[in-house]
């Protein structure tokens, strides 16, 4: 469990528009276990897919730049790998599930085609073999196999998860990276989808990255939490520490946004303010204009990562490291 | 006293290649004056034409429905037109529910010229006024919908409900497309205009956490018909219904400590087209038995607590 399996270390990744330069990733650290299900949490905009696209090399060409920065995969730099050794590592190595499974499918192949598709293109099996495993991946994420020859338009919004979840799994990947898989499903359907990578997860022992915006989601599914907010990681640790001893103010400021079931108070209490412009941003803490603990050493310079206790790191200047 | 919104029996029925589509299918409530009603629900469940129906945005097929005691069931164009002031609408995505090509302010001034009656001064200011309330700074004034964010578009289409000073707002899943912390801002901020103008909502959405939040009572929508109704907090400490039930406890809770049990339902949501007379849920439900071939009727289980399951008693005790 221990063994490191993806790390990432320094990423920063820009986009270059005729306007101006974006900041989406900055300086981003992050290290992913075999086996785990680490959570990446944040808004729109904060860079958590850029993130995930930036593991695969998808990133749109001309616009997207990766500055700087290594990821580590199995100790190899992905960042150096040529494309076409890239290629080997996408949909086998490292699988992706996007959050709309509407547009994931191509809707004139049927699904099980595009199964075996994915399946053959990384595995020397003749296509007959090819579609009995995509038949297998079918059973496995819920779907009987007589469907194998439907088109996504027949398939409502949570089967076309499954599918889009088998075609990832397909190739038995070590690593998943999920972005929002479940956002555009019903909580029912999203309880049974979680419900289905859970399991898949533990029988085939793939460590997840999970992009979400549903704290929810995340007390539900993950073993760790990276907490991102503009481009940064703000603050990481196990689940147990993020939901019990959270201490970046906005981590703190997100939990205050939801409401909570068992609550009896009538006002939330929101984060003022919005997210600083990433074409603009501040010398010093992402955070400042919008804390309520800000202090003027704040925007002076970026806060360093502060590490309040083992695995628990905090990017802001007012914890303490012994305050844990 | 009456109510301010009374709907008796409401159907809406839209006809399709293969048969009529029970999109609301026999939905009675009551909704007094300052309340939130709380309707939820998975897609398709109808929870969405209940509201547009409700306001005449779309003919409802069948049933009554008085607005201040008023028949208005089958208003005549200009009485519609009246009753439009009081009745408003705040839809979803504020992101398509703008016309690009308008100025916050002409958007926001729209109603006010439509209604007529004001000088272009009064429309100006009132729009300002409109502006102020609902938290959007003036330099704001002249930008388009494209330059703005999705919290304060959302306060767009807010201000332009408010324009009128309507009785009655149809709420329809009006954060769901935004990030939490915006979404805490615009929830705080219907509560106020709530508080300030006495506002009745009907809040339409299948964000529980939210509807528990804001709502006085709750009813839960399944296939064009309600299978419960209650008050917000009975509704969540004492789940009849065997679909509420699942529902609820699908809810991913953001807390490590309580873990609960989630109810698994099989399969998906069935088919609102020429749908059996039984209950519609049983084909997912665990506790479906010959009877439930029956149709379903609202019983009250408590005083304020109706629930449409004939098992319900034996689920209970069991």
């Amino acid at each position: 469990m221990d063994e490191k399996l993806l790390e990432i270390r320094n990423l920063a990744v820009e986009y270059h528009t005729d306007e101006a330069v974006v900041y989406a990733v900055n300086n981003v650290n992050l290290t992913v276990k075999k086996g785990e299900t680490i959570g990446l949490v944040g808004e729109t905009g904060a860079g958590k897919t850029t993130i995930a696209r930036s593991i695969l090399r998808i990133l749109p060409p001309p616009t997207a730049r990766i500055v700087s920065g290594e990821i580590l995969f199995n100790s190899t730099d992905l960042l150096k790998l040529s494309e076409k050794e890239m290629q080997k590592v996408r949909g086998n190595k490292i699988a992706m599930i996007f959050q709309d499974p509407m547009t994931a499918l191509n809707p004139i192949e049927t699904v099980g085609f595009q199964i075996a598709e994915a399946i053959q293109r990384h595995n020397k099996i003749t296509h007959f073999e090819a579609e009995k495993r995509a038949c297998d991946m079918l059973e496995m994420v819920g779907i009987p196999m007589e469907r194998y020859s439907e088109y996504p338009h027949q398939f409502s919004g949570g089967m076309k998860q499954r599918v889009v979840i088998a075609m990832a799994l397909s190739c038995n990947p070590e690593l998943l990276l999920a972005d929002e898989p479940t956002t555009a499903l019903d909580v029912t359907i999203q309880a049974q989808v979680l419900d289905m990578m859970e399991s898949l997860k533990k029988r085939l022992g793939t460590s997840v990255v999970l992009i979400t915006h549903d704290l929810g989601v995340v007390a539900d599914t993950c073993d760790s939490v990276a907490v991102v907010y503009a481009g940064e990681i703000v603050e990481r640790g196990t689940v147990e520490h993020i939901f019990d001893f959270a201490a970046h103010p906005y981590t703190l400021g997100l939990f205050g946004s939801l409401p909570q079931l068992d609550s009896k108070e009538r006002r939330l209490k929101p984060i003022k303010g919005m997210m600083p412009d990433p074409t603009n941003l501040p010398p010093g803490c992402r955070f400042y204009e919008r804390c309520p603990e800000a202090i003027k050493e704040c925007a002076e310079a970026p806060p360093p990562d502060v590490e309040v206790a083992p695995g628990h790191t905090v990017k802001c200047i007012r914890v303490k490291g012994d305050a844990a | 006293m009456t109510p301010l919104l009374e709907v008796r029996n409401l159907k809406k029925y839209f006809k399709t290649r293969y048969g009529l589509l029970h999109a609301v299918d026999d939905v009675s409530f009551t909704l007094d004056r300052g309340k939130t009603l709380g309707v939820v629900g998975e897609s398709g469940c109808g929870k969405t034409t209940l509201g547009r129906t409700v306001l005449h945005l779309t003919e409802p097929t069948d049933g009554q429905i008085f607005f201040e005691g008023r028949d208005i069931m089958y208003p005549k164009k200009r009485e519609l037109r009246k009753l439009r002031e009081n009745m408003q609408i705040i839809f979803q995505d504020p992101y398509s529910s703008l016309n690009p090509r308008m100025t916050v302010s002409e958007a926001i001034m729209e109603p006010l010229i439509l209604r007529g009656g004001m000088s272009n001064d009064e429309m100006l200011a009132e729009t300002r006024k409109l502006m102020d309330t609902v938290g959007l700074a003036s330099r704001f004034e002249n930008s388009y919908p494209h330059e703005l964010d999705g919290g304060r578009r959302q306060r767009i289409g807010i201000a332009r409900a408010l324009a009128l000073k309507p009785k009655f707002i149809v709420c329809d899943e009006p954060v769901s497309a935004l990030d939490v912390s915006i979404q805490a801002q615009i929830i705080n901020l219907m509560l106020d205009l709530q508080e300030e103008f006495g506002l009745t909502y009907m809040f339409v959405t299948h964000d529980l956490s939210v509807v528990k939040y804001i709502s006085d009572e709750i009813m839960v929508m399944y296939l064009g018909q309600v299978v419960e109704k209650a008050p917000s907090d009975e509704l969540f400490a004492n789940t009849l219904h065997p679909y509420s039930k699942a529902l609820l406890s699908a809810i991913p809770i953001p807390n490590i400590h309580k873990k609960r049990k989630r109810i698994l339902l099989r399969g998906e949501i069935t088919s609102p087209v020429n749908p059996k007379p039984g209950c519609r849920f049983m084909a997912r439900c665990d506790y479906a038995r010959e009877e439930c071939n029956e149709p379903q009727v609202l019983e009250e289980s408590s005083p304020g607590h109706f629930v449409a399951c004939c098992r319900y008693k034996e689920i209970m005790t069991s």
